[in-house]
């Protein structure tokens, strides 16, 4: 588990600093660590499992900032999973389909679900009620995997434009996941 | 969509972090929130005409050594509170230790005084507007601590809150203490811990609201 905190943690740090490809595997091994983290405590809401690991996905990429590197990934992430999960939980007052009692534990790397999963919202439908300023630099940077630059030039706007244009549209389509969740 | 969809759109052009971007907002907001509450001070409330004079006076600095301390803690707590999984350690105890220490010296003060003088040395002459002006001038503050938190994690937003209020209303006071009169200690031990605390509770009872992500 050691092994595993580390792993991550050295994926996240090349991730923070512009890595894709750590960074791609960083997600992909964390998710599988959320959804069976998730499953054992959502098991009254099986069809939502999948939902809320995106949505967390989502808010562990769009807080990755926070993370600070002295610190035990499993601390700062397990913080991020209680917080979505009392969350989702407390605005459709169904406390009840918590099944396990949300301790601070660190078996949260120890197991892991790679079952490929989907969640239920269609993001190409969410991606269209953006802004153009923040939709078009996701579609060709994040989507169509175009660079800044480029999506700068297409779209008339300024590369840091682009960038916030990124980050605000992966904040608000966060906001909108959880309303539909 | 498929979650395997999701982590490759994460992933795609991911951006290198700007470690120096969140102190930056740190000191922004405190800056920010700082010249808003002077001016409210100066401007609206107007400074104590004997300010030159109290200067010299060592129980001006340690009214304004009390406010900067208890606001430089409370943002030492913000920080904390604004990543997920940081504990709060040791800052709760620091906020104690300086509220001890200066009840300990205002009941010392209170103890040697002639019985006569006890009242106006607690009360002095404006007990019933202190805590109510420090909460007017912590409001630039308040909000620019709020700002600040909206761009973090903060996962325990009742104490986050709280302690963005604390440390709102703390610097609130060491702005609002250019205006006021009132140099004793047990004056400041009491009404001016009542003004930070007002803020306080506002950011305890809002910061679900607020900062909720």
């Amino acid at each position: 588990m050691q092994l595993k905190e580390d792993r991550l943690r050295s994926l996240l740090i090349r991730g923070l600093v512009g890595d894709p490809s750590a960074y791609h595997l960083f997600l992909g091994e964390l998710s599988a660590h959320l959804r069976s983290f998730l499953r054992r405590r959502m098991s009254r809401l099986p069809e939502e499992t999948e939902d809320l690991v995106q949505e967390l996905l989502l808010a562990i990429h769009n807080q990755r900032h926070t993370y600070d590197l002295e610190q035990p990934l499993t601390a700062w992430v397990q913080a991020i999973a209680r917080y979505k999960l009392i969350d989702l939980l407390r605005h459709r007052s169904r406390t009840d389909g918590l099944h396990d009692p949300l301790d601070d534990d660190d078996e949260l790397f120890a197991v892991a679900d790679t079952e490929p999963a989907e969640a239920r919202y269609d993001l190409a439908k969410l991606l269209k009620q953006l802004p153009d300023r923040q939709r078009l630099p996701i579609l060709y940077v994040k989507i169509e995997g175009g660079s800044v630059a480029d999506a700068a030039k297409r779209t008339g706007m300024s590369e840091s434009a682009v960038k916030v244009g990124i980050h605000r549209g992966l904040k608000a389509l966060a906001v909108k996941i959880r309303s539909i969740a | 969509m498929k979650t395997e969809d999701l982590v490759s759109l994460l992933a795609t052009g991911v951006e290198p972090i700007d470690v120096r971007r969140t102190a930056r907002r740190y000191v922004l907001a405190l800056i920010g929130g700082m010249l808003g509450a002077l001016a409210i001070t100066v401007g609206i409330l107007h400074l104590n005409r004997a300010l030159s004079q109290e200067v010299f006076e060592p129980m001006f600095w340690v009214r304004e050594a009390y406010c900067a301390t208890l606001g430089s803690l409370g943002l030492v707590a913000v920080t904390r509170l604004a990543r997920p999984g940081i504990r709060l350690g040791v800052v709760p105890a620091g906020i104690g230790a300086v509220l001890i220490a200066m009840w300990t010296f205002a009941a010392l003060i209170l103890v040697m005084a002639p019985a006569r003088d006890r009242a106006h040395l607690l009360l002095g002459a404006t007990a019933a507007v202190c805590p109510f002006l420090i909460t007017l001038v912590a409001a630039p503050l308040f909000v620019a601590f709020v700002w600040i938190l909206r761009g973090l994690a903060p996962t325990q937003l009742r104490s986050a809150g709280a302690a963005l209020g604390f440390a709102a209303g703390s610097f609130g006071a060491l702005a609002y203490s250019l205006h006021c009169p009132e140099l004793t200690a047990p004056f400041i031990g009491v009404w001016y811990l009542l003004g930070m605390l007002i803020p306080t509770a506002i950011g305890a009872l809002f910061g679900p609201r607020l900062m909720r992500w």
